[in-house]
């Protein structure tokens, strides 16, 4: 059922989101502890990281359909 | 791709070529060219007709001129024989060669050279004859004179000397016939001589040897009744010749009886009753005599007679041209010539004795005569003295002497007779002998002659039985030569027969397989013709009953076409109901099982079978969503499809994603928008498109529906993908199975017989 593939992406993108967030938050706030002496920037900075990375992974997931991979091409 | 190319450009190029080449320059190239080769062809055409014509015409004319070539034509070119038969007529009768004929008649032709050379010597052999018999008959009556000129008494000529002077003549006429008679042409038997003049033609086989049998009992005949003519003149001459040749011998005997009684009459001084006695035996004798003589004579003349007779028979057998004849007629001739031989030998014996008792009876007679002198005188002197001897004893001494005086007076007188007698003898005697010298020499010469003429009829025969020897030897050669010649001739003819009997036969043959080829063809053709009319009839009736059994077939098959349109409308309406068992949002059942009994129904049918088989496989697997949750999963997808309006390719961002979404929230459109007949281009909005299909979905046109939705771009066209491809299979299997049930309807409608 090709509708049911975005709300599927979505709700890929909504797990990875989470995911990233979280694993950003996580590690900024490890770094901030560890390295950072507990500065807010590497909680944001990971949290910033995790969020693009969520974004970025979730509009390649949206655009995956659109982009024409090398090993078809070949 | 550049032969493709090249490929192109030449059939282009060619077809420019064909197209654009004149058709005109073609049609006249071809006209010229057909014209060329017409006038050409035409040419050709008339100079071997008239080569043609001129060769035939040219081989008739001179077939009509020359009947060799004519055969030999005939016999080398087929149909030619018709054709001169048909221009000149049939061929004219030949002439038979008549060489070898003449050939055969080169030996009589030479017998004939021969036998006038035969005739020619002998006709130098008839001279001398008549001179012979002037000799001859000359010195027969010098011989008579001389004799006769013995004495002074005339001599009483013999009663036969004429028929011994007649004799020698006729013998020598017969001698000279003789002579004559084997001086005929020896003519061999030869065939008779074909008329030369016209043209011959060989007489059969039968008629020739019928001819010969005929020839060859003819001389059979001939042959005997000469032979038996000729042994009866044989017979009867030599009895003749026996006869007369006794009765001479006989005369002979009593001529010499006669004349030594006659001697003994003279000599002997005898007394008188004696000397009658001997008188009287002397007339006996001389009676005798004379009687055999006559007897010969007549014997002689029968036999004469006799051999006059069987000369001329011999002559005719000489005449007669048989040739087995010759032997006979040359042993009569033989037989003939000894008995004239003997007959002469002792004609001539008769003669001498004749001559010899001549001389001893004028001797007797002279003596006789001086005795009766001597008594005249005795008496005239002594006239007393009786004739009596015995009276001399009276007489007286003066009787007595002047007895011995007279015959003193007397022995003078005698001597001096004696003396003159002597002298005038001498004369007499050397005249005489001179006389008889030339009688003699005449004799000699008659001797001669005769003799000559016995050797040379001696010579003759014998010269006849060495030709007949001769002959018989050739005779046997020429049969020799002829058997060899009518060998070869039949080997010859054997040859010719066998070359003229295969070709004959090959004739034959050839007439009869053409005669056969026609009959063979005829009854053929017959055949085939009652073959076709059979045939015509037999097909005729198949046809029917073919036709009949189709009729009835089409009728079973017809019901058959019929029960399976209506197995197939049955199957397919149990597809259809197949299709109608979807559920809510699921799908049909499988259709394979109705397809398969679809596919069952129609086995035979191309069409349905192509139909059956034309069902999509899914809708086979797994079944087709009805139409009704195909319209209930389309709300669903609307609201999806209006979110991801504004995403395609190149706007799929997530910041694209959400302003899509913000329109879907923002913007509304009419649930439901009648499509138009056509879609222009500001109708390819996705919401006005969703419209469209929603109204369309709500009239039931799927098919519509989903042409719209195929309208959608970018990701509306991904997302309603799956729901498109279901329409389209739910719309290919309802297409099918339409079409199916559409075929079915038909095909039972066609199968309906009308009423």
């Amino acid at each position: 059922m090709s509708e049911k593939e975005l709300g599927k992406k979505w709700d890929r993108c909504l797990a990875d989101c989470a995911v990233k967030i979280g694993a950003g938050l996580g590690l900024g706030v490890v770094f901030s502890v560890v390295f950072f002496k507990r500065h807010t920037w590497p909680i944001s900075f990971g949290l910033g990281t995790g969020l693009g990375m969520a974004y970025s992974n979730c509009q390649n997931n949206l655009r995956s359909h659109y982009l024409v991979h090398r090993t078809k091409e070949e | 791709m550049l032969r493709v190319c090249l490929k192109g450009a030449n059939s282009a190029a060619r077809k420019c070529l064909c197209g654009k080449g004149p058709s005109h320059p073609l049609q006249q190239c071809r006209r010229y060219t057909a014209g060329e080769s017409g006038g050409s062809a035409g040419k050709i055409a008339a100079a071997t007709v008239v080569t043609l014509g001129g060769g035939v015409g040219g081989t008739v004319l001179y077939a009509n001129w020359d009947p060799k070539f004519r055969t030999s034509v005939e016999q080398n070119v087929p149909y030619s024989a018709s054709l001169f038969g048909m221009a000149l007529g049939p061929i004219p009768a030949t002439v038979v060669p008549v060489k070898k004929q003449l050939e055969l008649f080169q030996p009589p032709s030479l017998m004939f050279e021969e036998s006038k050379a035969e005739k020619k010597k002998k006709k130098t052999v008839e001279s001398p004859a008549p001179e012979t018999t002037q000799t001859l008959e000359q010195s027969s009556l010098e011989a008579s004179y001389v004799i006769s000129g013995m004495s002074e008494v005339p001599c009483v000529p013999a009663p036969h000397d004429t028929e011994i002077t007649s004799t020698p003549p006729t013998e020598v006429r017969t001698e000279c016939h003789h002579h004559e008679a084997p001086a005929e042409p020896l003519v061999l038997e030869a065939p008779p001589p074909p008329a030369g003049e016209e043209p011959l033609k060989e007489r059969p086989v039968e008629e020739v040897s019928a001819r010969l049998a005929q020839q060859d009992l003819a001389e059979q005949d001939s042959l005997t009744a000469l032979s038996a003519s000729l042994e009866d003149k044989l017979a009867a001459s030599a009895k003749a010749a026996l006869h007369a040749i006794g009765a001479q011998e006989a005369a002979l005997l009593a001529i010499a009886v006669h004349t030594s009684k006659l001697k003994e009459a003279m000599e002997a001084e005898s007394p008188p009753d004696q000397k009658s006695a001997q008188w009287k035996d002397l007339e006996a004798a001389l009676n005798d005599r004379s009687h055999t003589v006559d007897e010969a004579g007549a014997a002689l003349l029968k036999a004469k007679e006799a051999l006059e007779t069987l000369r001329s028979v011999i002559d005719q057998g000489k005449a007669s041209k048989v040739d087995a004849v010759r032997p006979l007629v040359l042993a009569a001739e033989e037989n003939l010539h000894s008995m004239v031989v003997d007959l002469d030998h002792v004609v001539t014996k008769v003669q001498s004795a004749q001559s010899e008792a001549k001389i001893v009876s004028q001797y007797s007679d002279l003596v006789n005569e001086a005795k009766q002198q001597f008594q005249k005188e005795l008496s005239s002197i002594t006239p007393e003295v009786q004739a009596n001897w015995k009276g001399l004893s009276k007489l007286t001494p003066d009787d007595l002497n002047s007895l011995i005086a007279h015959a003193h007076r007397r022995i003078d007188q005698l001597n001096r007779e004696m003396a003159e007698q002597r002298v005038r003898a001498q004369i007499h005697m050397e005249t005489a002998l001179e006389q008889q010298r030339l009688e003699d020499q005449k004799m000699l010469e008659q001797a001669v002659g005769t003799a000559l003429e016995h050797s040379r009829e001696e010579a003759r025969l014998e010269q006849e039985r060495k030709l007949v020897e001769l002959r018989e030897v050739m005779e046997a050669e020429m049969r020799t030569q002829l058997r060899r010649q009518a060998a070869a001739h039949t080997d010859h003819l054997r040859d010719v027969l066998k070359v003229q009997e295969q070709e004959l036969r090959a004739e034959a043959e050839e007439v009869l397989s053409g005669k056969l080829l026609e009959q063979e063809t005829v009854y053929r053709r017959l055949t085939q013709e009652q073959l076709d009319n059979f045939t015509l009839d037999m097909n005729a009736a198949y046809a029917r009953l073919k036709g009949m059994e189709e009729a009835i077939d089409s009728h079973v098959i017809a019901e058959e076409e019929a029960r399976k349109a209506h197995m197939l409308w049955l199957s397919v309406e149990g597809l259809n109901f197949a299709l109608r068992t979807s559920g809510a949002d699921t799908p049909t059942e499988p259709l394979d099982g109705a397809a398969a009994a679809v596919r069952d129904s129609c086995a035979a049918d191309e069409f349905a079978a192509a139909l059956a088989s034309a069902l999509p496989e899914e809708s086979l697997s797994r079944g087709v969503y009805s139409e009704a949750s195909l319209r209930a999963r389309f709300y669903a997808l609307r609201a999806l499809t209006r979110r991801v309006a504004l995403i395609d390719e190149t706007h799929n961002s997530l910041f694209q994603y959400f302003l899509s979404y913000l329109q879907a929230a923002l913007l509304f459109e009419e649930r439901e928008l009648p499509p138009p007949a056509q879609l222009t281009g500001e109708d390819l909005d996705p919401f006005k498109i969703l419209s469209y299909a929603t109204y369309s979905l709500e009239r039931g046109d799927l098919e519509l529906a989903a042409k719209l939705v195929n309208q959608l771009r970018g990701e509306a066209r991904r997302v309603v993908g799956d729901w498109l491809a279901e329409a389209r299979l739910t719309l290919e299997t309802r297409q099918v199975v339409g079409l199916l049930s559409a075929y079915a309807n038909a095909v039972g409608l066609g199968t309906t017989q009308a009423p």
